[in-house]
């Protein structure tokens, strides 16, 4: 194995065990702290698959901004604190359809893209995400703006008192 | 995906384009720098922002005058450049970019230092003004949109640029918007010149539809090489024509001239005499090879422009406000202008721009330097001021002379060189294409428009400086901040001229190349004589008929016929009684009533009969069979839904657990069932 | 390396993502697995754009406006959890569920 495979399998299992840590803790923080993990080793597979301006800019928003905003909220609503069951009645639903999409989801993945393998030799520079964004998708840039405009406002109407 | 692309073609030059050239860009982003800065830094620094646009705009002249270089004694370069943006369909992507030829690098000189000449002006004439930073702000933005609407190498770039000066033009017409009047102005010059942006745009699409490119350089070599039908291409260039008949103030669109003179006289000098109006003048001359292909348009052009040039100075000969004679005027000489490039006679008619800008700017200066001395527009009010503001009489007197035609003066060069243009493309002996009844037209209109134009001018030389004051003021020289312009004006309308003499071999035409091709006719002794005794009559019957000032207006014994002029032959009375009061009242008003009457009592008629014909049918099919077989229905329905309901049991992740499922369910379906 | 296992990856952290939403009773916790969903989806995105190689990185625009719209998908949510604690002084899933037969 490459070094690059051996740096994506060692972060996947840190998001993978990380992630099973944010659905299945009963500390509402150390949900929320793993949570922190996941998103960080996701920017870091990033990073190593070549994306350097998305892998910091998933750092940067998601550890940085989203975070927060969830801790914020968890504030806010006065989360229970410390060990609590933090679970609903239909647990073992859940299980059963999560582990039914997982199943379907590999299966067609090995089906259509077992026999392929990423050959890592370019790096995509900031300035060519750049140059993309502003030319030829200008358009959807111009609605995502607009998009996050509504929703700024949105939530604040929403959550003001009045 | 590409997003840059860069294109350069320089084709057969004589001359290199010099690094200026080659980046020409770079002076209309002055001014737009200066805009920025002006606006931020503005309030604080000692003399309101003007600094900075003096400095920018003294920047941009130098820079203007060094891409000149490359063009003066002909076969300058062509620099087309530019940078593809972004995709909008069809194929086509949208550009920004440039054109450089040698009519680009007569007009940056114009517009760069008339525009320096008003801000250095202006820092003595708006001196105390609560909004004088913004007045910076605005004419540089000004003269930024228009230097980029002339240095644009496709269609929408240049109707960008068009479209931002008459913005700028609205803001700085309206300046003093606390009076009525003003506002008003602005917004009828805005409107009207909206009216003619109409067809322009059509004229575009036009153009698109046949062409399928915006750039303008593709669109002439098509045109040149006959790959556009006929048809089209007199189509497109009426439709542009009318956008230029807006911008220029041509008949029927030049009611907003006059109008316009509600804003500051440096403004005035600017936008609505040197810049501004003469972009239609410009569109045609850039896109002359679309008018040269249809001698129809070439006609119309023609034929508008010796209508525009008389009507005009006959209404200069009737106005008592100085500013309005020179808007008269100024409209009358793009006439010229328009007239001179109808007849083919592009060079001729740029020439008389370029000439024009220095004198006409002058001129309008000038009034404002006695407006500002007087405190007031109207000639009645005024005389006598030859003693007490020496500088600005000579200088007014100048370009007078400059505007009559009279030789040595710059006007007196482009004005001949149209006349004869005219007079061969008549008698057809000129490389210039045109109508010949046409050519005759314009140049016996234009001999008679010159003897008004030199008549309506000695006359308010007169009224203005000579005789005996008649205001109640106290009149006084200005300040140098103020004469200095206008000297160097008065230079420039003495000298510029010379740059298209025969002798030299007509050199202006060779550096403007209007269409591609140096085409003027050798002079003709008996043509000049001809408009120079026109011009000095003129320039006479006016000091006889006003040099001691006549108590009653000598023009008034022509009656009926100054009244009409008066009345600015009704065509402001008949655009607002004729077309706006008949849409807003009297068609409304008919509308209503037709529907009211009408409409509604069709419509309540046949209301009418439908009801009787429902009650029978209520009565016998829907009580009894209808409802009964509806009625069995809810009842089931309800039986059914009693039972039903439990599934929805309001709790949101039972609903979001079969949605997952669901998913997993129908993805293996399509997957392995559904090929 | 092989793209499989790194798309499996994604759909590992998507199907706990799943179980995350049906399973959890805290409102915030629920947004949280939705966002474990999303970040699955942009390592499928990225991977894939690592394999493709296209010159214009359209997966990574996409992943792009993916994080974008997540923001602010966040942000409305929890402005929406904060109006529900407002107004039922709780915010467990269980509790709001008025909307029933």
């Amino acid at each position: 194995m490459s070094w690059p495979a051996v740096f994506v399998a060692i972060f996947g299992a840190v998001a993978a065990i990380s992630a099973v840590a944010v659905v299945l803790s009963r500390n509402v923080v150390h949900a929320a702290l793993s949570l922190v993990v996941v998103l960080g080793a996701a920017g870091a597979i990033f990073l190593v698959l070549g994306a350097e301006f998305v892998g910091w800019t998933q750092i940067l928003i998601y550890v940085g901004a989203i975070v927060v905003l969830l801790l914020f909220g968890l504030m806010l609503t006065a989360a229970p604190i410390g060990k609590h069951a933090l679970d609903n009645q239909q647990r073992g639903v859940a299980f059963l359809t999560s582990a039914a999409v997982f199943g379907v989801f590999t299966f067609i993945i090995w089906r259509s893209f077992g026999s392929q393998r990423i050959h890592l030799n370019q790096v995509v520079r900031t300035s060519d995400i750049g140059r993309s964004l502003f030319s030829g998708y200008i358009l959807p840039f111009e609605v995502v703006s607009v998009l996050l405009l509504a929703a700024l406002v949105g939530a604040i109407v929403l959550a003001k008192k009045d | 995906m590409v997003a840059a692309l860069f294109a350069q073609e320089a084709a057969g030059a004589t001359h290199v384009a010099n690094i200026v050239t080659r980046n020409a860009w770079i002076i209309p982003a002055i001014p737009a720098i200066a805009v920025v800065l002006i606006w931020a830094l503005g309030k604080r620094l000692p003399r309101g922002g003007s600094e900075i646009g003096i400095i920018g705009m003294l920047a941009a002249a130098i820079l203007s005058y060094v891409v000149l270089a490359n063009y003066i004694g002909g076969n300058g370069p062509l620099v087309v450049k530019q940078l593809q943006w972004f995709p909008f369909g069809l194929g086509q992507k949208l550009g920004l970019g440039i054109r450089m030829d040698g009519l680009t690098a007569i007009m940056f000189p114009v517009v760069t230092t008339v525009s320096l000449m008003v801000q250095i002006y202006s820092t003595g004439y708006m001196h105390g003004e609560k909004r004088f930073t913004w007045y910076y702000t605005a004419l540089n933005l000004f003269t930024g949109s228009m230097l980029l609407l002339v240095v644009s190498n496709n269609l929408l770039q240049l109707l960008v640029g068009w479209e931002l000066v008459g913005i700028c033009s609205y803001l700085l017409i309206g300046f003093w918007w606390e009076e009525k009047a003003n506002s008003d102005a602005a917004i009828k010059a805005f409107i009207t010149t909206k009216t003619g942006d109409i067809p322009f745009l059509i004229g575009i699409f036009v153009l698109f539809a046949s062409t399928h490119t915006f750039d303008i350089g593709q669109i002439i070599a098509k045109a040149e090489a006959h790959q556009i039908p006929t048809i089209t291409l007199t189509a497109a260039a009426i439709l542009l024509f009318g956008g230029a008949v807006g911008k220029s103030a041509q008949f029927p669109l030049y009611v907003w001239l006059p109008d316009a003179m509600a804003g500051p006289t440096p403004v005035s000098a600017l936008i609505h005499a040197a810049t501004m109006v003469t972009a239609g003048v410009f569109l045609v001359a850039r896109m002359f090879p679309v008018f040269e292909g249809s001698v129809a348009a070439m006609n119309v052009v023609a034929i508008i422009g010796a209508v525009t040039m008389v009507l005009a100075a006959l209404l200069a000969m009737v106005q008592d406000d100085i500013k309005r004679v020179l808007a008269y005027s100024t409209i009358s000489q793009l006439a010229y202008m328009m007239a001179a490039l109808g007849v083919g006679a592009g060079n001729a008619g740029i020439f008389h721009l370029y000439t024009h800008a220095w004198f006409k700017a002058l001129l309008f200066l000038g009034a404002g330097s006695v407006i500002h001395s007087v405190h007031s527009n109207n000639m009645s009010e005024m005389g006598g001021l030859r003693k007490v503001m020496p500088t600005t009489y000579w200088t007014f007197v100048v370009a007078t002379l400059a505007l009559a035609g009279i030789f040595p003066f710059a006007g007196f060069w482009s004005k001949d060189e149209i006349l004869t243009e005219a007079f061969r493309v008549g008698y057809g002996s000129t490389a210039a294409h045109g109508t010949a009844w046409v050519g005759y037209l314009v140049y016996g209109v234009g001999v008679l428009t010159a003897f008004l134009t030199a008549f309506y001018m000695s006359r308010a030389v007169h009224l203005t400086f000579e005789g005996e004051y008649r205001g109640a003021g106290h009149p006084h020289e200005s300040a140098r901040a103020m004469t200095l312009p206008l000297q160097i004006l008065g230079v420039l309308s003495v000298v510029a001229g010379f740059v298209g003499i025969p002798a030299w071999r007509h050199g202006f035409a060779a550096w403007v190349g209007v269409g591609g091709e140096v085409k003027v006719s050798s002079a003709n002794f008996w043509l000049i004589a001809i408009s120079l005794l026109v011009a000095l009559g003129g320039l006479y019957l006016g000091r006889r008929l006003y040099m001691p000032a006549p108590a009653t207006e000598p023009l008034e014994r022509l009656g009926w016929f100054h009244t009409l002029l008066v009345n600015k032959y009704y065509l402001d009375d008949f655009y607002m009684n004729g077309i706006v009061k008949p849409i807003r009242d009297s068609i409304s008003q008919a509308m209503y009533w037709l529907n009211q009457n009408v409409f509604d009592g069709a419509v309540n008629g046949a209301a009418a009969v439908t009801r009787a014909g429902a009650r029978k049918l209520y009565d016998n099919v829907d009580q009894k069979v209808i409802d009964g077989t509806v009625n069995a229905v809810g009842i089931g329905t309800q039986d059914g839904s009693r039972f039903l309901r439990y599934i929805q049991s309001g709790d949101v992740q039972r609903y979001a657990a079969v949605l997952f499922g669901g998913v997993a369910v129908l993805v293996l379906l399509f997957t392995l069932v559904f090929r | 390396m092989s793209l499989a296992w790194v798309l499996t990856l994604g759909a590992f952290l998507f199907s706990v993502g799943v179980y995350g939403v049906l399973a959890r009773k805290n409102a915030v916790l629920v947004l949280m697995s939705i966002e474990l969903m999303l970040n699955s989806v942009n390592i499928n995105l990225i991977a894939f754009n690592a394999w493709f190689r296209d010159s214009a990185a359209v997966g990574q625009i996409f992943a792009l406006f993916i994080i974008t719209v997540a923001a602010a998908e966040v942000g409305v949510g929890l402005a929406i959890v904060l109006l529900v604690f407002r107004n039922r002084k709780t915010i467990n899933v269980d509790e709001v569920d008025l909307l029933k037969w």
